[in-house]
């Protein structure tokens, strides 16, 4: 479980001053399946990299589990990103490496690993994306959408408890997006991963998440289910987002 | 021409052996130095995985000061370090102490370019996944720089084979000494054009074998 507390992040160079986030508090519970969505510039990414470490909190709290990610270091630090997958917006792939191998990173991290389970493993996986016949192409060679699936089995490879993904249909066209989305619904069913998912997309929200949070500059707007917040906007931006300004 | 040959081919074979060890053992010995180096500038980067803004400036000063010192200058202040190691300052072996010297600030910043090149996304998916620095740097930083590192590698020893012939005309042999003493100090002139030609071939010789095992390496274009 995911709980933000009162997350504020500034970053600060030198002359300018952004808060990209302002007093942000929600909660990700166990198995579901949870969006974020706001406009370009909202402060998604800047939660995301939050949440996965990549930047620590100017003030306020990220726990996972109820452990505070800002306060682990070393290898309680790299313990707990084990147990988050991330999936990027642009893929971050290996490119010298293979679909296996770069399937395979995450598992061989770890001090003495063993061959034939790490090779079992990458196999489970790519069937699982639905690349098994890909498994010794190198990135340059498949499609935006092939990328994206490669991503999301490296990120599951850890058998983490919650997948973050930043935009990961932003890239695709309509119909590698509806693939890609139902391949993450088939993973929160089947293997009850957690998912939150980032997206300036409405589609991509109602196609796939049971609640939604939507973040208007650095600020949370409103919380709640996709339907009732869909069918009943207690925000501006939501109704922004909707198409339905005032 | 079979004359030339049958008089000074075996000098001029005796040339190229020199120049290409020199060069050779250089390169090894300048990218034992010089990968380390390279590494440590690109990591203690402000943003880089092991970030030291102060330590990087001193150390990025250090490696300008070296390489802005002419390779003439440094070999011959470096002659009392050499006497000191080799017990001589002469020589083949001698050569060997400014070459290295000289050339890997040179390797350092070349591998931290191409150590530059790798996006910084493909790093972070690394740390996300849990990798130590150590693994960061070994798995996913010099194995995702390989084709742009071997670039590197054929441009530093082209260089590293120009220096040679300054040694050379110091009397540390190679085609450089050749060239110097035939053309210079007795104006035989072809002997040093046989010179010029055999580096120019030397040159081509590394520029295509590099590029060919670079593009065969990349993995990005196919
Ligand atoms: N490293 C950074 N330094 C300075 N400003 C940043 C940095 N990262 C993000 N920002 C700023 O924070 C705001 C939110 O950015 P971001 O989280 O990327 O938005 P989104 O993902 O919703 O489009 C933007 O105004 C952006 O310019
Ligand atoms: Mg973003």
């Amino acid at each position: 479980m995911i709980d933000i507390q009162n997350l504020t992040k500034v970053f600060n160079d030198g002359s300018s001053r952004v808060v990209a986030l302002e007093d942000v508090s929600l909660r990700v519970e166990n198995g579901e399946v949870f969006g974020i969505i706001g406009m370009s510039g909202a402060g998604k990414s800047t939660l995301l990299r939050c949440l996965s470490v990549l930047e620590k909190p100017t003030t306020g709290r990220v726990l996972l589990d109820g452990e505070d990610l800002a306060a682990l270091s070393g290898g309680a630090l790299r313990c707990a990103r084990r147990k988050m997958g991330v999936v990027f917006q642009g893929y971050n792939l290996l490119m010298q490496k293979t679909v296996a191998e770069n399937v395979a990173f995450p598992l061989k991290l770890e001090k003495g690993y063993d061959k034939q389970a790490v090779a079992t493993r990458v196999q489970e996986l790519l069937s699982l994306v639905g690349l098994a016949d890909k498994a010794s192409a190198y990135p340059a060679q498949l499609s935006g959408g092939q990328k994206q699936r490669v991503a999301i089995a490296r990120a599951l490879a850890t058998r983490p408890e919650i997948l973050l993904c930043d935009e990961p249909t932003s890239a695709l066209d309509p119909l590698t997006t509806k693939a890609m989305l139902a391949l993450l619904q088939d993973i929160n069913r089947k293997l009850g991963v957690t998912i939150l998912i980032i997206t300036h997309e409405l589609a991509v929200v109602k196609a796939i998440c049971g609640r939604v949070a939507v973040i208007s500059d650095g600020r949370l707007a409103e919380t709640g289910e996709v339907t009732q917040v869909f069918t009943n906007p207690a925000s501006a931006e939501t109704r922004r987002l909707l198409g339905r300004e005032e | 021409m079979a004359q030339f040959f049958s008089q000074y081919g075996a000098l001029l074979a005796e040339g190229v052996w020199e120049s290409v060890y020199m060069t050779l053992a250089t390169t090894a010995m300048a990218y034992v130095l010089g990968l380390p180096m390279g590494v440590l500038l690109t990591v203690t980067k402000r943003g880089g995985i092991a970030a030291a803004p102060r330590f990087h400036a001193v150390f990025g000063w250090i490696i300008n000061i070296l390489r802005s010192l002419p390779f003439l200058i440094l070999m011959i202040f470096v002659i009392p370090f050499t006497r000191l190691l080799l017990g001589t300052s002469i020589g083949l072996n001698a050569a060997l102490v400014p070459l290295t010297i000289s050339a890997s600030p040179f390797i350092a910043r070349m591998v931290e370019q191409s150590l530059e090149e790798i996006d910084s996304g493909v790093v972070e998916a690394a740390e996300c996944m849990g990798a130590t620095r150590w693994q960061i740097v070994t798995r996913v930083l010099l194995v995702e720089s390989v084709p742009s590192l071997l670039r590197g590698l054929s441009i530093s020893i082209i260089t590293i084979l120009g220096y040679t012939a300054i040694t050379g005309a110091f009397g540390a042999g190679g085609l450089g000494n050749l060239a110097y003493r035939f053309g210079y100090q007795r104006y035989q002139k072809d002997v040093m054009y046989a010179c010029i030609v055999l580096l120019i071939l030397l040159v081509c010789a590394i520029q295509i074998i590099f590029d060919l095992s670079a593009r065969r390496a990349d993995k990005r274009n196919r």
